[in-house]
């Protein structure tokens, strides 16, 4: 039996989903222009007043936002309700070092756990349930978001956040939980831990697995579904329009419903950001409906995608999202962490090392590996051994205090890094995802 | 009366030490001696060598990043306690040794010499010599 969490919103006719949308879309533009300068000045540069969006259709009038535009406005600048009104940051990594914050009224997150609610039924989830949520809890919008949707839902809510995966298997199996919300490099993470102490998927009651936050293929999904005896769906989002759960998967397993009582997604050419057409692959952009303190316009996500309309088994109405095929700039998304090569450029020429480097990533027993290649130089250097060590340590911990994740540091011989003709091959990726 | 010693970094991979010992071989550089420190993925190495000035050269030419640093060089008589009592001089004027090698000089068999890394190796070198000590120096390394 298909469970929704707000049936009358998810399985709405189409007629009713433009209805809301246009209405929507018409206040929220008069609420970015009355109350973010920022994007007012973008509508004026391009001659448009909140006059000239009457509906949905005339969206694809309006200006784009890009991560350089979140950059340029951190960290006030996008910011649409009064401080007194925002309750909540959530932030993400950013292009150069500085981070993206996102802020939320006490109804955006409201709305934002609604979200992250329908996901969770839509893969099965009740009140009668008990939902283990091992995403990071903190400035990471995976933890606080599944964990508010659990509320919503009445699952009863174990927030063990990530890590130490031993106890995250005692959990699952002393308190029975049926559903776990993690990173599907996670969730395959304790898959291979429950092997190695000898369990086998019989051994834990989970029946379904909420993952998200990173790119994971079929070939994953159906191991992690034998490991661990469930079945795996899909959730997406972005801390700047919320946080997981901008869309999801249902029982049919083929694509996340976008919630457009929330977001309108659109498509569009990455080069000349014309509106493409339904089933068209290119840039998937969002804009946010109903977030009123970071109330987002046409927001660039970089990730290539496709949408479908077709009628789907599970009821739901909405559009489709396929999983992102890949990405317009070079982020890379390392155990569900952003990573953008920039910011490790930034690291190393604090560190006094050269921007003669390269990004090794892997995927080794189903967990992301970063390794850093740096060329040595002679200011660097010294006769001594732990002084020559210390220093290594010493990058690697700016890299991690940068990126929120460990990075392995090499010191390679200079010179030994391939130099290309034009733009250098900063990253080598090696995942087959 | 100190003695230049080269650090190369040595990256840790297969053939990294081979090319840099050919690089010397092909330009006639002749090795007094040799230590090497390792981690799991780089190495330093630390020679001792007859013409510094054409041997950094060659080095750097070949794109291997290396340091001079200023070492002893102590004559150690070949008898039982010899490497002790020049320990016991370091000691007591409480001068640190980081590191240390050894290595036997050409024909002589009497005695071996002994590199020293210490952070002080003026004070060091007085002390050994006023006790009466051999130190050898860059000069003198070239004809051992």
């Amino acid at each position: 039996m298909e469970h929704y969490y707000q049936p009358e919103i998810e399985c709405a006719s189409r007629e009713q989903i433009k209805a809301w949308q246009d209405e929507r879309l018409v206040a929220q533009v008069r609420h970015v222009w009355d109350n973010v300068p920022y994007y007012r000045k973008k509508m004026e540069a391009k001659g448009l007043t909140p006059a000239d969006v009457k509906s949905s259709d005339d969206l694809h009038k309006l200006p784009f936002l890009t991560k350089a535009d979140l950059r340029e406005a951190y960290p006030y600048g996008l910011v649409g309700a009064p401080l007194k009104d925002c309750v909540r940051i959530q932030s993400t990594s950013g292009t150069t070092g500085k981070r993206v914050v996102a802020f939320y009224t006490q109804e955006d997150i409201d709305l934002w756990e609604d979200c992250c609610a329908r996901a969770i039924m839509a893969a099965g989830g009740t009140n009668e349930d008990v939902c283990q949520v091992s995403y990071g809890y903190g400035l990471f919008t995976g933890g606080p978001g599944l964990n508010g949707g659990s509320h919503k839902v009445g699952c009863l809510t174990i927030p063990t956040s990530s890590g130490n995966t031993e106890r995250q298997i005692m959990f699952i199996q002393d308190l029975s939980a049926t559903i776990l919300c993690c990173t599907p490099s996670y969730a395959a993470y304790i898959g291979e831990t429950m092997k190695e102490m000898g369990l086998g998927p019989e051994d834990i009651p989970l029946k379904a697995g909420i993952f998200g936050a990173e790119a994971w293929s079929q070939e994953m999904r159906r191991d992690i579904e034998n490991t661990l005896g469930i079945k795996a769906y899909d959730i997406y989002g972005l801390t700047e329009l919320s946080g997981p759960g901008v869309s999801f998967e249902c029982s049919a397993q083929s694509g996340m419903h976008v919630n457009e009582d929330h977001f309108i997604a659109e498509i569009i050419d990455p080069e000349t950001g014309e509106v493409l057409p339904e089933d068209a692959q290119g840039e998937l952009v969002f804009t946010s409906l109903t977030k009123k303190a970071f109330p987002l316009l046409r927001y660039r996500t970089r990730d290539i995608c496709t949408l479908t309309r077709e009628p789907c088994p599970c009821g739901r109405t909405h559009v489709k999202m396929q999983k992102p095929q890949g990405r317009t700039d070079d982020m890379l998304i390392i155990r569900g962490v952003n990573v953008f090569p920039s910011q490790i450029e930034t690291v190393l020429l604090n560190h006094g090392y050269s921007a003669n480097y390269q990004i090794l990533v892997d995927r080794v027993k189903n967990t992301d590996t970063l390794d850093v290649q740096v060329e040595m130089t002679p200011e660097m250097f010294t006769d001594n051994l732990g002084d020559v060590s210390a220093r290594q340590k010493e990058l690697a911990e700016g890299l991690r205090s940068m990126l929120g994740l460990t990075a392995k540091v090499t010191l390679v011989a200079p010179k030994s890094i391939v130099r290309s003709e034009g733009k250098a091959v900063r990253v080598i990726d090696k995942r087959k995802i | 009366m100190t003695v230049n010693q080269i650090s190369v970094f040595l990256e840790n991979k297969p053939g990294t030490l081979t090319t840099m010992t050919g690089l010397l071989a092909e330009n006639g550089i002749d090795m007094r001696a040799l230590s090497l420190a390792e981690t799991k993925d780089f190495g330093i190495v630390r020679i001792i060598v007859d013409d510094v000035y054409k041997a950094t050269t060659v080095l750097k030419d070949g794109g291997f990043i290396h340091q001079l640093t200023p070492v002893l060089a102590v004559l150690i008589p070949d008898e039982p306690g010899g490497l002790h009592q020049v320990l016991e001089v370091l000691r007591k004027v409480e001068v640190n040794v980081e590191y240390m090698y050894a290595f036997l000089g050409g024909g002589d068999v009497d005695h071996a010499y002994m590199i020293f890394r210490v952070q002080d190796v003026k004070k060091a070198g007085s002390a050994l010599a006023a006790k009466g000590i051999k130190l050898v120096n860059q000069d003198s390394i070239a004809e051992i």
